[in-house]
């Protein structure tokens, strides 16, 4: 039963134990990655031989450390790259999007937010291998017509970035729909009448009514886009991002370099949550 | 007398619904001008027209002699308090009263400055930096007519702003809107649905009733003499009494009450004997137990039903002798009728003077 | 005020028509096209169902499609099953002091890209693996033996892929049920199991459909969890279209797969939908 409900002591245990359970299942997978990204051996596995920081500092042939390996740290800063442009363009189309659909009316207009829900039924796989192809397509008729060879057609860094792009900003389009919809339009219309034009009225009311929800998007579409994979598979050219580069390394065997990324992996997103938890809780109250 | 705020035969229409039909009136430099109607008559429609948040279907509406039609809202120099006050939470105190400063482009020392002197007009010096959720109800009514005022508009229009405050203060809040209004001399155009405060603070009062002016008058000629039904029945309480002409000379009628009584009153046109008519009076024009030296009185018997004990606005709820109308009496509270039971038979009377007869539409 | 309202829609449709037409629209009917076009013999590209119908004639081809839609139910309610209990605990029966301390230790396994949780659960599971470690220290084992590669393992692994998009929407379900109900319904006389299925699930549809959507979704459209841990007999979908596009380079008969793919999943989306008499627009909010 419910807090406020008596119950027997065995369905409050085997509750517990439950729950204990599952955040044993919830956390072991990385906290062995992590435990294991400081073990001195060649292999991520046990048993234990001791502690070493060689697989982030290290840099002997048989033993190169995060810090030294080029081809990860290329893969991160890509990776870095891609999230950059990713959020940068998700957020400003994807708070157009809620201005259109909440304070817009047009033609056409279900259609058109039917098409806007579309990416999140739509397979990542299917998103990537789609604009791959559409892309191909442009790329043959440009250099057939014009004899023009648009590099952005080829699959590589800007086609990665669209590709991630087409769906985070459905993401950001609603968290800021979300929001905007809770915001008071008399605000509006207060500030129009104090002398500001239209322009004036987004920028100074409602934009900072949407702060915290456009700032939240970023952050998740910052990381949706870091770790994006499916869509990433099909568009991406030479320059690996972080999840694909390790995905290679993954599947044809590992050290535990790997484990050293992951760590910093899942200490800087816990760091980026946390910090992005307690901003919105500021924001809110 | 300049005229700060004109409207003509202004129209609104949405679809089929005629929100404001055709309304009239002028305002003159430094007046408060009231709108009083029940909700949903179309006041708030055509004070946003005012604003120019709704644009009006036709009709024209000047400003100091200049037409509005087309100019949006922000180039307009009237401002709006919202009802709801629409204060922006994202800005503290002072950035909200700035804010139409800077939206003007004046310059920062000058905005200090303002900022400084109305906020000192209103009473909330110091408050510069206090964000808006820390206000009460009071200070931030101050503030959303500090941020307006600071403008110096033309006309400042106010919608209900006092419709969600606590009865304690909206009574203080009254008293004070008036008295801030004969300090800067602004002129006002207020609406309500509140008739006490529509004729406490204004000096003109236009009675709104389905999109079109009942009557525009000075509050206290609004309460003696309505010029409609409905005006009548909407400012101050009144009893209406259905009944029928029986005789007319001149200038005083004798009106038969559908239950039998035989009243006469003045009337200011002549009605024809047979027309159907509905008598008002008002609670403290009947008196209770008049002497009986005094003439032209109208007298009559009723039985009291309940005594409505409400300090200085006791009534008596009675009927009359026989008869099932329900009226209200004023109870003057100087004890002079303390003895009063319910069940009580007792005289009531009231002079040709104050009664008001419409003929029935 | 006419003009100025014009302007902003103006502003706000043309990127987002712009991100809709060129990254969503005009691919999947290229998609569409481009999987009914063959080769002929000759080498010329002609029209064709002939790429639909090799998906019928391959029984790997259509088998790996009813497999996959068959796991993914499998998953979808599997994390179904497991998020409940967790929900309610947390909404329901924790002391609330404790609530968002769970509820942020809930979500943050899942701020870390997918590929690291992955890769923890190769190194738990594993022939050398921490689990088989441990299992030969305590004896119960004589010989390590290979966790990884079957279709228990990978059901795990996907079960713990997309636990997340489960708990969130069951958690503000949840929270948005009045305990007061659960108490009437005792007061009443109902037992726990009534009180589950006549309180508690009809007032959780909308996050249960919402949540089954997306996890069906993305199992569905998975391909690094099935390839990392299902190994070479995972014969998951997206793998046999991935090999169409990168493998063997027959990009009608991938996008024959590719459309494949997005008519179960919008026919799942549908169906999920209309069962539950919800609409999509009242389930992402």
């Amino acid at each position: 039963m419910i807090r406020s409900l008596p119950y027997s002591k065995t369905y409050g245990l085997s509750f517990k134990l439950y729950i204990i359970l599952y955040f044993t299942f919830l956390f072991a997978p990385l906290l062995v990655t992590c435990v294991l990204a400081f073990n001195d051996s060649q292999f991520p596995s046990l048993p234990w031989k001791g502690f070493t920081f060689e697989w982030f500092t290290g840099n002997l042939p048989e033993r190169v450390g995060i810090f030294h390996d080029q081809i990860n740290l290329d893969s991160i800063w890509v990776s870095v790259r891609v999230a950059f442009f990713v959020t940068l363009l998700s957020v400003s189309v994807g708070t157009c999007g809620a201005f259109l659909f909440e304070q817009e009316d047009f033609r056409f207009k279900p259609v058109l937010y039917f098409l806007m829900l579309a990416p999140l039924v739509i397979p990542g796989v299917i998103l990537g291998i789609s604009i791959l192809m559409f892309s191909t397509v442009l790329g043959i008729h440009f250099e057939e017509t014009w004899k023009l060879d648009v590099g952005l057609f080829r699959p590589g860094f800007w086609l990665v970035v669209l590709g991630q792009f087409s769906f985070i900003a459905t993401l950001v389009t609603l968290v800021v729909s979300a929001r905007l919809r809770k915001f008071d339009r008399t605000l509006e219309e207060a500030a129009l009448n104090l002398g500001a034009n239209r322009f004036e009225v987004i920028w100074y009311i409602t934009l900072k009514f949407l702060r915290p929800a456009i700032l939240g998007s970023a952050a998740v579409a910052y990381l949706m886009s870091f770790e994006n994979f499916n869509t990433t598979l099909f568009l991406v050219g030479s320059e690996a991002t972080l999840p694909i580069n390790l995905y290679l390394q993954v599947r044809d065997g590992s050290t535990p370099v790997i484990n050293a990324i992951s760590f910093l992996l899942i200490v800087g997103t816990s760091l980026a949550a946390l910090a992005n938890l307690y901003f919105s809780r500021k924001e809110t109250q | 007398m300049q005229i700060d705020l004109s409207v003509r035969n202004v129209t609104k229409k949405f679809q089929e619904f005629t929100a404001v039909d055709s309304v009239s009136f002028e305002v003159e430099k430094g007046r408060f001008f009231s709108i009083l109607g029940p909700s949903g008559c179309g006041k708030t429609t055509l004070l946003r027209m005012i604003a120019g948040l709704t644009e009006p279907s036709s009709g024209t509406i000047e400003i100091r002699g200049e037409s509005m039609i087309g100019i949006p809202p922000n180039k307009r120099p009237v401002n709006l308090i919202f009802q709801h006050l629409a204060l922006f939470p994202m800005m503290k105190v002072g950035e909200n009263i700035a804010f139409g400063l800077q939206r003007r482009g004046e310059n920062k020392t000058v905005i200090k400055k303002k900022v400084q002197a109305i906020l000192e007009r209103v009473d909330l010096l110091g408050f510069e930096n206090k964000k808006i959720d820390q206000l009460s109800g009071g200070q931030k009514q101050r503030v959303a007519i500090a941020r307006c005022l600071v403008l110096e508009p033309a006309v400042l229009l106010l919608d209900e702003p006092l419709g969600a405050l606590d009865l304690k203060l909206r009574e203080q809040m009254k008293v004070e809107l008036k008295k801030l209004q004969a300090k800067v001399g602004t002129t006002f155009v207020y609406i309500t649905h509140d008739q006490s405060e529509a004729l406490v603070m204004s000096d003109s009062v236009a009675v709104m009733n389905h999109g079109e002016f009942e009557q525009i008058d000075t509050p206290q000629n609004l309460y003696n003499k309505p010029k409609t039904p409905f005006v009548a029945q909407f400012v101050g309480d009144n009893n209406a009494w259905s009944g029928r002409v029986r005789q007319c000379n001149e200038s005083t009628i004798e009106v038969e009450t559908v239950d039998g009584f035989i009243f006469s009153t003045k009337v200011k046109e002549t009605l024809q004997p047979g027309t159907e008519v509905d008598l008002f009076l008002r609670p403290e024009a009947m008196l209770i137990q008049p002497d009986p030296n005094i003439s032209n009185l109208n007298r009559f018997e009723v039985v009291v039903k309940s005594i409505l004990f409400d300090g200085a606005n006791s009534q008596l709820l009675a009927n009359p002798l026989n008869a099932d109308t329900e009226l209200l009496i004023a109870l003057p509270q100087n004890r002079q009728y303390d003895y009063i039971q319910v069940n009580d038979k007792i005289e009531i009377g009231w002079d040709e003077e104050s009664g008001i007869c419409f003929p029935r539409k | 005020m006419k003009r100025q309202t014009r302007w902003g829609l103006f502003l706000f449709i043309t990127p987002v028509l712009l991100w809709l037409f060129l990254l969503i629209v005009l691919p999947h009917i290229d998609l569409l096209i481009m999987s009914f076009r063959t080769e002929n013999d000759s080498g010329d590209m002609m029209w064709s169902v002939s790429n639909y119908l090799n998906f019928f004639h391959e029984p790997i081809y259509w088998l790996t499609f009813v497999r996959t839609a068959i796991y993914s139910v499998l998953v979808t309610l599997l994390t179904f099953i497991i998020a409940l209990p967790v929900a309610f605990y947390i909404t329901k029966v924790v002391a609330p002091r404790f609530q968002g301390f769970l509820t942020l230790l809930l979500l943050l396994p899942f701020w870390v890209s997918e590929l690291v949780r992955v890769y923890g659960w190769m190194i738990l599971l594993r022939e050398s693996g921490v689990f088989n470690h441990f299992l030969l220290k305590l004896g119960i084992l004589n010989k390590p033996i290979e966790m990884l590669y079957n279709d228990a393992t990978m059901v795990l692994g996907l079960v713990y892929t997309s636990m997340l998009f489960m708990v969130v929407p069951l958690l503000s379900v949840m929270e948005s049920l009045d305990n007061s109900l659960i108490e009437a319904a005792y007061d009443l006389g109902a037992n726990m199991w009534t009180i589950l299925f006549r309180i508690i699930i009809p007032h959780a549809t909308p996050g249960i459909v919402s949540g089954s959507i997306v996890v069906f979704m993305l199992t569905l459209g998975n391909y690094l969890t099935p390839n990392l841990i299902g190994g070479k007999n995972s014969l998951w979908f997206t793998e046999q279209i991935y090999n169409q596009f990168i493998a063997s380079f027959n990009w009608n008969q991938g996008a024959a797969f590719g459309f494949l793919l997005l008519f179960l999943s919008s026919i799942a989306v549908w169906l999920g939908l209309k069962l539950t008499k919800q609409s999509l627009r009242k389930v992402v909010q």
